[in-house]
């Protein structure tokens, strides 16, 4: 048989081909126009094909063409700051080529492979260099160097070595075997690119929002999934862990969302500056946007091609964030193919292998030995859109099941307006016991003892309030009435972040554990008064603690808040001679 | 390949027909069968292979046997656009309904329509003012957004629409929209409402009806607002226009949608609505937007009824997750007597931001929102507290949050269906309710904004 076949069906995104040599997941073009599909069933010599593009007016008996690679993304100096669609093609170009509007058939390179960079060679003729070794450097961009690597499963001994201006195309190395090296490489996306092994996390990954690092805190190389019923606030999320989270590099994959949306993140990043370099934000992102009414099957395809894509910056020794927006959409793309398929379906009509998939993609998340030697680290954070907010979906339900954090987005905190509208009694992390050591070693000895004592009040608070529904808080004791008090600071004082507000935004972790210390602060020398005679609106009502309260949103905040409490436990000290 | 008539059908079954021995057939092809008593019925192709291809067929498969002769037209589906559709009134298969003659084509245009370049958008940033207090101070409508009505059987959805069409307007401008209505599977009155008043107020001559009602065929609501919106984005861009599509009702879109899955035997969804529901509505809504480069815009409000006003139901939970907000219609406001009926609670214009403040708006505009919804919906909160305990058991700030809840839907939400606030008034009228609670409980509004917009602060 040859790579050549026929159409014999057309259904929608799905074609059926006969007479073609084929393996799964090769890549094939489809029809006159050259569609590009990928082999996802075979029977006998007829193929199946998802198509990533629409496939109105196709015919049987047209041609397809089996190119015999599988999807692949191509990698090197040219990534960062691109906005890609979901297989890899630039949005800018396809706007190029084809207009406002993305019609079909055409084909366009990851990046511009004329592009001259500028090698630096770090390994010299007559070593010997492994797989993933890093044999040049490239400053992609003012933050980044795009350290060339000796692609896997290849290496040997170099025969020679180039220095100076190339494009990603030019060979730059040539070992002892003939095997010559580009800057470019390409590599499968539903393959996880080799490393040599995972480590345990141990350094959290620092988002600046004080109740996901303070109390729900995620580890680097780990897994976090958020779910949330629409408007509570997923995307809003997402977008601020894309900015402010402490990873070098980020990949945002926009997966079947609103197009305003994206174009809005679009017009956004690139005048943002990350607050860890003072550069632009642009300089670290690659961005994937597949908006809902792009192509279904290349929605499927778009979580593959970012996470191979930051598997790759990983492997040379960065620490990557990947946020992926929503994982449901992607699921649903997996669901509507399936069907397409006419396979037999597992719960809500999605497909039986649903949660295995979604399994293996998280586990592509973690931090590595590299092939290398270095240390590198994937951190998935993926939102996920249950129907009618409730989580019990097969998809929320798959995602729990494999990652260690989940932060609950509540449609109830959103309507009060309390944001980040994330749920503190029913989020939790697996991690703090893995990245105590770090909080210690880094913020502070007592910091997992201070976050006990918060997350033990709101608990304290949640009960309470249970009891004020019934009778109202008037009829609790003193002591009790000053928990809620105390309770409605941590929400209102430290867990609300404005991430519009340009100084609270972002919240250094030293600052977030000095804000918790203040509040116990405040529950410990009121309760002393109190127990003094002070009267609890006397001790509520003490100036000092607005100021304190008011002070996040101002520069300059961590040098302050010591004498800001200092001078709030007076005045609550001084409120029992006022009685 | 046009004119070959095949008599070679298979199965019927609900609106499909099945042939088998065909020419290659394009997916997506037009397809007209004629009926042994002469009657011709369109229809198009959902899936060909060599052995047999499935039409679905808009007008029903009433009559149609195996005599039924079937053309294959060569083409896909499209709709001739001109300015010429203006002031028209079609059917849902984009046909003169007015009695009026055919569309003379400048183009025609694909009614799949491709899907917007996300790079190549640009942000919505204009203030549409709808002279609707309710929608203006609190869900603030976007010139290039997607914002859904989710109403119920019973509720004045349609009243509210008409009126935001009649009024909606640019600030401090005179440049009109054109009005691309589309409806699906409503009644003859309902239509007729549309029409007297489009008719009435002289919008006609400025809109292009399409309409499929309750007795046409449902297949063919598949189809009729991807014609309204193939019509809108011809006048957006490539005639500049700013255009307002209004489509009523979706939740009959999706059950035409869920007619046909099932007659595919395809594998339901949720409440048997089929899998790719989400993808098909998207590529409905995402036809919303201002792209670079072109001066006309696109601005969306959709209709749905919420079988059982069960805000979870399948249809408005995919289409809240895809649109930029919601506007919801309240019965118990509603049957309080109040028009609009809006329950500013759960409704939420996700553009809102980047089209309020000083140079758009007014500076307090923002504040102002937040500080109404608070106290409403602390006001609201208290309601239940007070049914318990009773009104005696309330704080002075408490009561005063309870009353203001009640003028908040007696003065603000409640307006007559042709008045025509500005933005100005509406601001103004927030200002004069929250008058009614003291200052200092109005945390959410800075002492800068009190001094210059408080009532005792100005003459």
């Amino acid at each position: 048989m040859s790579n050549e076949g026929v159409i014999y069906r057309i259904s929608g995104p799905v074609v059926t081909a006969t007479g073609m040599s084929a393996a799964m997941y090769d890549v094939v073009r489809v029809g006159h126009e050259g569609l590009m599909g990928e082999v996802i069933e075979l029977h006998g010599d007829k193929a199946v094909i998802q198509v990533y593009e629409d496939t109105s007016g196709i015919r049987p008996g047209e041609p397809v063409l089996n190119t015999e690679e599988t999807l692949s993304v191509a990698l090197g100096p040219g990534l960062l700051t691109q906005i890609y669609d979901g297989i890899q093609r630039p949005l800018a170009t396809l706007e190029e080529v084809m207009g406002v509007f993305i019609t079909r058939g055409v084909d366009a390179d990851a990046f511009d492979m004329e592009k001259v960079w500028t090698f630096e060679p770090q390994v010299a003729k007559g070593d010997e260099v492994v797989s993933g070794q890093v044999i040049g450097h490239v400053q992609e961009t003012e933050t980044i160097v795009h350290k060339i690597m000796v692609p896997p499963g290849k290496g040997g001994k170099v025969k020679s070595i180039e220095s100076g201006d190339f494009n990603v195309t030019q060979t730059v190395c040539v070992l002892e075997d003939g095997t010559e090296l580009q800057m470019m490489q390409k590599w499968p996306v539903r393959t996880p690119r080799p490393y040599t092994q995972k480590y345990a996390p141990d350094t959290p990954l620092v988002t600046g929002m004080r109740i996901l690092d303070f109390l729900f805190p995620l580890a680097k190389g780990g897994a976090a999934g958020i779910p949330g019923p629409f408007g509570s606030g997923k995307t809003v999320t997402q977008q601020s862990l894309a900015k402010y989270s402490d990873a070098q590099l980020v990949v945002y994959i926009g997966c079947g969302e609103r197009g305003n949306e994206m174009t809005e993140v679009l017009d956004e990043f690139p005048h943002l500056i990350d607050p860890n370099t003072g550069k632009p934000l642009m300089n670290r992102t690659v961005m994937i946007a597949n908006t809902s009414n792009m192509p279904v099957a290349a929605r499927e395809a778009s979580v593959y091609t970012g996470i191979t894509i930051a598997e790759y910056f990983r492997d040379m020794g960065y620490d990557v964030a990947l946020m992926a927006d929503s994982t449901s959409r992607w699921a649903e793309a997996m669901r509507e193919i399936s069907s397409r398929l006419e396979e037999m379906p597992g719960e809500e009509g999605y497909p039986a292998y649903l949660s295995s998939r979604i399994a293996e993609f998280y586990e592509r998340a973690g931090r590595v030995e590299t092939l290398n030697g270095d240390d590198g680290s994937v951190t998935v954070i993926g939102a996920v859109s249950p129907p009618g907010g409730d989580i019990s979906e097969p998809v929320s339900q798959g995602t729990l099941r494999i990652v260690k954090v989940f932060w609950g987005l509540d449609a109830g905190l959103a309507r009060q307006r309390h944001f980040p509208a994330i749920n503190w009694l029913n989020s939790y992390s697996l991690y703090p016991q893995s990245l105590d050591q770090w909080f210690r070693d880094n913020i502070a000895q007592d910091f997992p003892e201070i976050r006990t004592q918060i997350s033990g009040l709101l608990q304290v608070e949640a009960e309470l309030q249970e009891i004020v529904q019934l009778v109202g808080s008037d009829a609790l004791p003193v002591d009790q009435q000053l928990t809620l008090e105390v309770a409605r600071m941590i929400r209102e004082f430290f867990l609300q972040q404005n991430g519009f507000d340009p100084v609270d935004a972002y919240c250094d972790i030293k600052l977030q554990y000095e804000m918790a210390k203040a509040i116990l602060s405040f529950q410990e020398s009121a309760k002393s008064a109190m127990a003094d005679g002070a009267l609890l609106n006397d001790v509520v009502n003490v100036p000092a603690r607005s100021n304190l309260m008011r002070g996040r949103f101002e520069e300059g905040y961590l040098e302050r808040i010591d004498a800001m409490v200092k001078e709030m436990t007076e005045q609550i000290a001084n409120a029992v001679e006022a009685n | 390949m046009t004119g070959k008539e095949y008599r070679t059908i298979t199965d019927v079954k609900g609106p499909l027909v099945f042939l088998n021995k065909t020419e290659p057939v394009a997916f997506g092809e037009i397809v007209t069968l004629r009926l042994s008593n002469g009657e011709i019925k369109n229809g198009q192709v959902l899936d060909t292979s060599d052995d047999l291809v499935i039409v679905q067929v808009f007008e029903g498969t009433a009559k149609i046997n195996r005599d039924t002769g079937v053309t294959f037209m060569g083409d896909v589906f499209k709709l001739p656009v001109s300015t010429d559709l203006v002031g028209r009134i079609l059917d849902g298969a984009g046909r003169p309904r007015d009695g009026g003659p055919e569309i003379v084509a400048d183009e025609k245009a694909d009614i799949i329509g491709a899907a917007i370049n996300p790079y190549s958008r640009q942000s919505p940033h204009d203030f549409i003012q709808t002279g609707i207090s309710a929608i203006d101070c609190c869900t603030t409508l976007v010139r290039g957004q997607k914002l859904p009505i989710f109403s119920a059987s019973g509720l004045p959805h349609n009243d509210i629409a008409l009126q935001i069409a009649r009024q909606a307007k640019l600030k401090d401008s005179d440049e009109e929209f054109i009005v691309v209505f589309c409806a699906m599977g409503i009644t003859a009155e309902e239509y007729n409402f549309f029409r007297s008043d489009l008719e009435r107020t002289g919008a006609l001559e400025n809109a292009v009806l399409f309409v499929n009602l309750a007795d046409d065929p449902a297949v063919e609501r598949i189809i009729t607002p991807r014609l309204a919106l193939t019509a809108a984005e011809y006048l957006a861009f490539e005639k500049d226009y700013h255009v307002l599509v209004i489509y009523t009702d979706m939740t009959n879109y999706c059950d035409a949608l869920r007619q046909i899955g099932a007659a595919r035997e395809e594998v339901p969804g949720r409440r048997g609505y089929p899998g790719y529901m989400y993808t098909d509505l998207a590529m409905l809504y995402e036809r919303a937007g201002i792209v670079k480069g072109k001066k006309g815009s696109i601005t969306q409000f959709p209709i749905l009824t919420m079988p059982g006003d069960d805000i979870t139901h399948p249809i408005p939970d995919l289409s809240g997750y895809i649109t930029e907000g919601q506007i919801v219609i309240s019965r118990e406001l509603h049957q309080q007597g109040i028009y609009p009926p809006i329950n500013v609670l759960p409704s939420l214009s996700r553009l809102m931001g980047s089209c309020i403040g000083e140079k758009t708006t007014r500076d307090d505009h923002k504040k102002v929102s937040d500080q109404m919804y608070a106290a409403y919906a602390q006001g609201r909160e208290l309601r239940g507290l007070v049914a318990i305990v009773g009104e005696d058991a309330l704080n002075e700030r408490d009561k005063q949050l309870l009353d203001f809840s009640g003028v908040f839907e007696d003065k603000f939400l409640r307006q007559s269906r042709d008045e025509d606030r500005t933005i100005d008034e509406t601001l103004d009228l927030c200002w004069h309710l929250m008058a009614n609670i003291d200052t200092k409980y109005l945390v959410r509004l800075d002492e800068e904004l009190i001094n210059k917009y408080h009532p005792d602060n100005r003459e």
